[in-house]
């Protein structure tokens, strides 16, 4: 049996640990708020861009985009969005699980498979194990549509110039706090857009385009790839903070058992001790009073 | 009230600006144009730019990043990925980018891939000094 003052140490470290879990669950919560209340702002903005998409792509012939153009694929290209720390329970683990069965899949039909990083953890898992092409690390500390724009611009006129035919961004789509569901979306060739949009058509307004609506669309068409693109960023930062939430909470939670059991044990220790002295000295009067 | 034209800022952070306004001018991509209520509705792209809208009399101005705006009779929505409000600007910091951008351009053959982009910056650096004098 461990003694005493083992023990004893132990409580302590166990109750450190609990201190510091504790603490990251509550600065995680805070900053799960921030992250959420900044995916409530963005709706707005990307409901408003959405519609007013949706309704140029109704009037144009959306094929003739390049960003649009379905070829064979044969090179593809895959961005996985992970966070950039880690002690958030399965939240890049499961995702980079994912990436790793896609791009497996992707490389058994024989295309040529290329790699873009977000998030330190995917590139610490993939820096050996792919072909990595760009990454972005320590991005989610603070980032804002500008993060969006240039993975975006990165990725962009490759396409356009053919270098690659397809595009997949795998990310952890944020469910709620408990719930991250690693997804896969194709960003290039663009889904079609404008398709599930007729209900409306009947009320929407007619406009005068200016510049010409071919033309606005090929400029509403990168800020589309913005808005995916940002969207995942936010999903992302949200999911991470919500995962290690969960986790430490389960940490702290954990500790307590510890602690309590820890406890017992010393006390248990303690009366032996106790009694085991309470022996020794009865022994030693009764040898003394016979003596 | 009857000549009162709501106008909304969203970006993808926040709602930057939503209320009425007497006009609004925006730095559309085939030039300037001003709004007032009852203009025909029409949709536009935005460029980096000054927008500015009068309300009470009294002028805002805001550096704004590319997207587009929205236009009917009663309400303008303008659609753009930053606005900054003329007294929210670090004037230091947007000097210090707009030297950085100068000084990379100067050695900067324009066939760079580079070179757009930094030229791209560039502008937004001087747009923000200009809209931070205001």
């Amino acid at each position: 049996m461990a003694s005493l003052k083992d023990i004893k140490r132990k409580v302590g470290a166990v109750q450190k640990t609990k201190q510091i879990t504790r603490a990251m669950n509550m600065v995680a919560a805070s900053k799960f708020k921030a992250a959420q209340s900044r995916m409530e702002n963005f709706r707005p903005y990307a409901g408003k861009f959405m519609d007013v998409l949706n309704s140029l792509a109704l009037r144009v012939d959306t094929m003739s985009h390049p960003l649009l153009a379905v070829r064979d694929p044969k090179k593809i290209r895959v961005i996985c969005m992970t966070s950039d720390r880690g002690l958030c329970g399965g939240f890049n683990t499961n995702l980079i699980k994912s990436t790793e069965r896609f791009m497996r899949d992707k490389i058994k039909e024989g295309k040529d498979v290329a790699l873009i990083n977000v998030g330190r953890k995917g590139r610490d898992f993939f820096r050996k194990k792919a072909n990595v092409i760009t990454q972005r690390i320590d991005v989610f500390g603070k980032f804002d549509m500008t993060l969006a724009v240039s993975i975006a611009d990165d990725v962009i006129n490759p396409f356009i110039d053919e270098e690659y035919d397809e595009l997949y961004l795998i990310y952890n789509q944020f469910v709620n706090v408990a719930v991250q569901r690693p997804t896969v979306v194709r960003l290039f060739p663009l889904p079609s857009i404008g398709q599930n949009v007729d209900v409306e058509s009947e009320n929407r307004q007619d406009y005068e385009y200016e510049p010409s609506d071919e033309v606005l669309l090929q400029k509403l068409l990168p800020m589309y790839v913005h808005v995916l693109v940002f969207r995942a960023l936010l999903e992302t930062s949200a999911g991470e903070n919500g995962a290690r939430m969960a986790s430490m909470d389960n940490a702290t939670r954990n500790c307590e058992e510890l602690i309590s059991s820890l406890t017992l044990k010393m006390n248990k220790a303690r009366q032996a001790a106790i009694t085991a002295e309470l022996m020794d000295i009865v022994g030693g009067t009764e040898a003394l009073s016979k003596g | 009230m009857s000549d009162e034209l709501i106008l909304e800022i969203v970006t993808p952070e926040k709602m930057a600006f939503t209320g009425s306004v007497e006009e609004v001018t925006i730095p559309g991509t085939e030039g300037e144009f001003g709004v007032l209520r009852g203009h025909e509705a029409f949709l536009t792209s935005v460029d980096i730019g000054e927008l500015n809208f009068t309300k009470d009399g009294k002028k805002t101005y805001y550096a704004i990043n590319t997207g587009f705006a929205e236009v009917t009779a009663e309400k303008v929505t303008v659609l753009i990925e930053t606005a900054e409000r003329s007294d929210g600007i670090d004037k230091d910091r947007a000097q210090r980018a707009k030297e950085k951008a100068e000084s990379s351009l100067a050695q900067m053959a324009k066939e760079n891939s580079e070179y757009e982009r930094i030229n791209l910056a560039l502008i937004r650096a001087v747009t923000r000094i200009r809209v931070a004098e205001k």
